[in-house]
């Protein structure tokens, strides 16, 4: 679903926490490390970062607690001014926004969703979700009506008069999720809504969150500390340390090919065969003539199994979603992956 | 080290006073600035003159008393006491009228217990015959106390936004807190008329700073996450001061209000001393003249006033909203209003028929004050009375509180200083011991050392005394769960009765002497003694008694070694709170007839000494501020030592 023009466009972001950043990034060596950066009495929460986002793409960042991932998402908002670097959203530079177009910017185009709900506690369910209507002035008849179309789309309509304090968590989500749809926002950010829930609600809100996806198909950043989140959700994963980016892939290359140790320990006890799709393992075909029915590219190795083990073919045919084939898969490496190296 | 030196040489110069030179032992007259005729020089310049046409501050403030002030309390006099003002009611509004809205609000924020509460203070006022000096004080809470609060609400949130106007403003807050009432009386007759203007401005600047340390702190306390909520909704600065902050903040704002409140009434109660009439004033008049029975009568008024006023704000800080279901008629969902209307106009209509309804008369009234007086001057005459009051007079007397204050009074002035410090030294450290010779020195310097003195000797005559009897007390009463919790809430009840009501008992047992106000006081500070007693041995974690019971120790053994420690953090903050009341009713308690500050202070009320009373009561708070400072810091120490 992405397209050629990034909705965010980020390049060399630099976020430092301490008593003169800007002062200091300016004079500081290249190659420090995070640490160096700690030692001169700063914390690096967002360094060096570039980064794109494109239109329709839903991109996770993961990552251990503290290692910058809702700092990066608030430089993005804005919620944080960066020390260096730039950030653009559609092609216009954030930091150059004085205080009307940002909060313009954030009346149309951004939604957000946090970890804690971040609810009004004094103002009902319905008042919540109106709440960026009413900060940008609509008359309250069409505030309603609106808000009332969100609040039904995340299945709480009967509850519009409740106050926070009167929902369970899965609830109070669902809340912070409608406010955040309610301007129709092209971005959204959601910074580990679901980490606060039980696992079991978890799972259902993480459903209910791609049917919306897949309704309503918005450019999404989701931050998460959870790497099976991370891969049932991602188009691309960022993952990152200290700050930094450590590596920013799709879920099958992540898994497949970690780039460094703190990446391949995430991926160590995944069980790979249930992320990584057949056209991940495919080769290109370089001319070669192929026979016989191709597989679906876009099935995981799990779901290949029973094929994998029936099929006498030394290498298999992976066509795309239009049918044609793009590559051959060796019938080992599969296997491989599915059952372990024998 | 430095404390051994510190209190040898304090001890060195008590033994040598008969040698030691005289400007050691009291500072010589001929030392003393003259701070009071600088201050006056000072305020005489900010004031400006309006007869000799020189502008300053006078004209501001006489403008706002003149002006809106006069305005607003005349609203609320004619509305309530029928005083000849706008609008121009014919009568005030009947008591059962007023008393029916009141019972309607105590529903809607406490049920039926608060509703309860509501109606039976108002009729008890009104049987009494003390309707309409209730309203009087009333009116003027009306005007003084949401002044109080919009002026704490923009301070605060003034000072929660420019962290250095906060800084500037705490130590003004932390003296005006400890500057006797009498302080703020005098300045606000002279700037602000002389009646309820003057009443309410004091009465309104000693009640705001509580309003705005609250205002901040909620502010302060707002999530992150709500406030980046409000801001991703593209809120506006001033929509995310009114939308999201402010209500967000809403349960420390409305624990301000409360305090607003609760300080508000214990205020206007003691304006009685500028000559604003109502309660207080009819309390001072009935005390003066020994009208027991009355005294008694006004005393319960004020303190089921206070217990009402209190706990019906308490509920509204707890008070939640909650749903309606869909479909709810605005009848429903707006039902006290409209039940608060309907009784009222009820009321209204039944009073012009029935008078009992409208007012009743102090000549109607149910009032007993007669019989009272009689009985309880009666009981004070038997022997066994008599002699019993007769000789805790003596022994409190003779055997500890002249002995004790003619020995303060007998250190030299430099000996009791260097005592002070090394006190601050040992349980502060540095800064308070450095504070203490300052703040001290500065006593000395005023040239009201011996009054200063006495004013000392009282405060901790009585903390001593209440000590022996509110620490016992807490520690019995903390050994259950049920006496705990009843003590407590006695406490919490007692801490909200106006300052002015404990003169009372003392006075009735034991006349206008000495000894009432050592015992008012004595009263006044067991409260926070025994509440902080049984709050510090209640929270020690239960692990460490279950640790001593474990380790085979009696109960004598847990108490003294494992929770008694641990408690006495806590304890500490108490014995300072019991500290600061001392203070704020040793003044208060001067009218009785004392030597201290208070009476010299009190005399300046008659006068337009503006410096002098400064003075005397910049000197009460830097003695209270020098303890305050060296107690809290010790406490908060232990806490962390102890790890609580
Ligand atoms: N406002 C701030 N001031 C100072 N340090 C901050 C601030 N916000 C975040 N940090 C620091 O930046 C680092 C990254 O924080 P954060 O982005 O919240 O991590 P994550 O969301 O990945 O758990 C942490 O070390 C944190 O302490
Ligand atoms: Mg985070």
């Amino acid at each position: 679903m992405q397209t050629d023009t990034p909705v965010i466009s980020c390049r060399n972001a630099w976020k430092l926490f301490g008593p003169n950043p800007r002062q200091y990034l300016s004079q500081m060596p290249d190659g420090q490390s995070y640490n160096d950066i700690l030692a001169d009495g700063y914390i690096a929460g967002v360094k060096d970062v570039s980064l794109d986002v494109g239109k329709g793409e839903m991109l996770v960042i993961m990552g251990l607690s503290g290692s910058g991932k809702s700092t990066l998402v608030r430089c993005f908002s804005r919620l944080h001014d960066i020390t260096g670097g730039t950030i653009e959203i559609d092609g216009q530079d954030i930091m150059a926004l004085p205080e009307k177009g940002l909060i313009e910017l954030r009346r149309s185009k951004m939604g957000m969703v946090f970890q804690s709900f971040g609810l009004l506690p004094h103002r009902t369910v319905l008042e919540n979700v109106a709440f960026p209507l009413e900060m940008r002035g609509q008359d309250s008849h069409k505030r309603r009506e609106r808000a009332m179309e969100v609040i039904k789309l995340v299945g709480l309509d009967g509850r519009e008069g409740y106050f926070p304090r009167e929902l369970s968590g899965g609830q109070q989500q669902r809340v912070g999720i409608a406010r955040s749809l309610v301007i129709e926002p092209d971005i959204w950010f959601l910074d580990e809504p679901f980490s606060a829930l039980d696992p079991l609600i978890r799972r259902e809100m993480q459903d209910e969150f791609l049917r919306l996806q897949e309704m309503l198909g918005k450019t999404i950043v989701f931050i998460t500390h959870d790497f099976d989140e991370a891969l049932r959700l991602a188009d691309r994963i960022a993952i990152m340390k200290d700050g930094a980016i450590e590596q920013c892939d799709t879920p099958d290359q992540i898994v497949l090919n970690p780039k460094t140790p703190y990446v391949l320990k995430f991926t160590e006890d995944v069980e790979k065969a249930l992320v990584v799709h057949a056209s991940a393992l495919a080769k290109p075909l370089n001319g070669e003539a192929v026979e016989g029915t191709p597989i679906d590219g876009g099935m995981t190795i799990r779901q290949l199994a029973r094929t994998l083990v029936n099929d006498p073919r030394e290498n298999l045919p992976v066509a795309d979603s239009s049918g044609t084939v793009t590559g051959v898969m060796s019938r080992k490496a599969a296997l491989d992956l599915l059952m372990g190296p024998a | 080290m430095f404390l051994q030196a510190i209190l040898v040489t304090a001890l060195i110069l008590t033994a040598a006073k008969p040698i030691l030179p005289d400007f050691l032992v009291r500072l010589p007259d001929v030392w003393i600035p003259p701070f009071a005729d600088w201050l006056d020089v000072f305020f005489e310049f900010i004031r400006g003159d309006m007869d000799a046409g020189r502008w300053g501050l006078i004209y501001v403030t006489r403008w706002f008393a003149d002006g809106p002030l006069e305005f607003m309390l005349g609203v609320t006099a004619n509305i309530l006491e029928g005083r000849h003002r706008w609008p121009y009611f014919e009568n005030p509004l009947p008591w059962s009228s007023v008393a029916a809205v009141t019972v309607v609000l105590g529903y809607y924020l406490g049920g039926w217990r608060m509703a309860l509460l509501a109606g039976g203070t108002m009729i008890w006022t009104a049987l009494m015959g003390q309707w309409n000096i209730t309203m009087q004080t009333v009116s003027v809470l009306l005007v003084a106390a949401p002044l109080g609060f919009a002026i704490g609400l923009v301070v605060g949130i003034t000072a929660w936004k420019y962290r250095s106007f906060d800084n500037a403003i705490r130590p003004l807050l932390a003296v005006m807190q400890t500057l006797p009432f009498y302080t703020y009386l005098l300045p606000a007759v002279i700037f602000f008329k002389v009646g309820p203007t003057a009443g309410a401005i004091a009465t309104t600047i000693y009640a705001t700073p509580p309003m705005i340390l609250m205002t901040t702190i909620g502010l302060r306390k707002v999530s992150p996450e709500v406030v980046e909520a409000g801001k991703m909704s593209g809120a506006t600065r001033w929509q995310m001061l009114t939308k999201v902050f402010i209500p967000t903040a809403r349960t420390e704002i409305l624990v301000g209000v409360n305090q607003v409140i609760m300080l508000s009434l214990a205020m206007i109660v003691l304006t009685a001393f500028i000559g604003m009439p109502g309660l207080g004033a009819t309390l001072l008049s009935s005390m003066n003249s020994f009208r027991l029975g009355r005294s008694l009568e006004i005393g319960i008024t004020i303190v089921l006033l206070a217990i009402m006023l209190d706990q019906m704000s308490k509920a509204w800080v707890a008070k939640q909203p909650v749903h309606f279901e869909r479909g709810t008629p605005w009848y429903l969902r707006h039902k006290h209003v409209v039940v608060a209307l309907v009784l009222f106009s009820v009321f209204y209509v039944a009073a012009q028929f029935f008078d009992m309804l409208n007012d009743i008369g102090r000549r109607q009234s149910f009032s007993q004050a007669r019989e009272i007086d009689a009985l309880i001057k009666g009981f004070l005459a038997l022997d066994v009375v008599k002699s019993i009051t007769g000789t805790i007079r003596y022994v409190l007397n003779v055997w500890v509180l002249v002995p004790f204050r003619d020995a303060l009074l007998w250190i030299p002035t430099s000996a009791f200083i260097l005592f002070v410090v090394a006190f601050a030294y040992g349980v502060g450290g540095k800064r308070p011991a450095l504070y203490a010779l300052i703040f001290f020195s500065l006593v000395a310097l005023s040239g009201w050392w011996d009054r200063s003195v006495i004013t000392l000797y009282t405060v901790f005559a009585a903390v001593f005394l209440a000590s022996l009897f509110g620490i016992p007390l807490g520690i019995v009463a903390s050994r259950s769960e049920r006496w705990s919790k009843r003590i407590l809430m006695l406490c919490d009840t007692a801490q909200t009765f106006p300052s002015f009501v404990y003169l009372l008992p003392a006075i009735m047992l034991f006349g206008i002497t000495d000894t009432t106000v050592v015992l008012s006081v004595v009263i006044y500070t067991m409260v926070p003694l025994t509440r902080y007693t049984i709050e510090g041995l209640r929270n020690v974690p239960p692990e460490m008694s279950e640790a001593a019971d474990m380790s085979g120790a009696t109960r004598w053994q847990k108490l003294t070694s494992v929770q008694l420690p641990l408690a006495v953090p806590t304890m500490a903050v108490g014995f300072n709170q019991a500290i600061m009341f001392a203070f704020f009713m040793v003044i208060i308690a001067a009218f009785i007839g004392t030597q201290d500050l208070g009476q010299e202070l009190q005399r300046t009320l008659a006068g337009t000494d503006l410096g002098k009373n400064f003075v005397l009561g910049i000197c009460v708070s830097l003695m209270a501020l020098t303890f305050d400072m060296a107690i809290l810091s010790w406490a908060n120490r232990r806490k962390k030592a102890l790890g609580l």
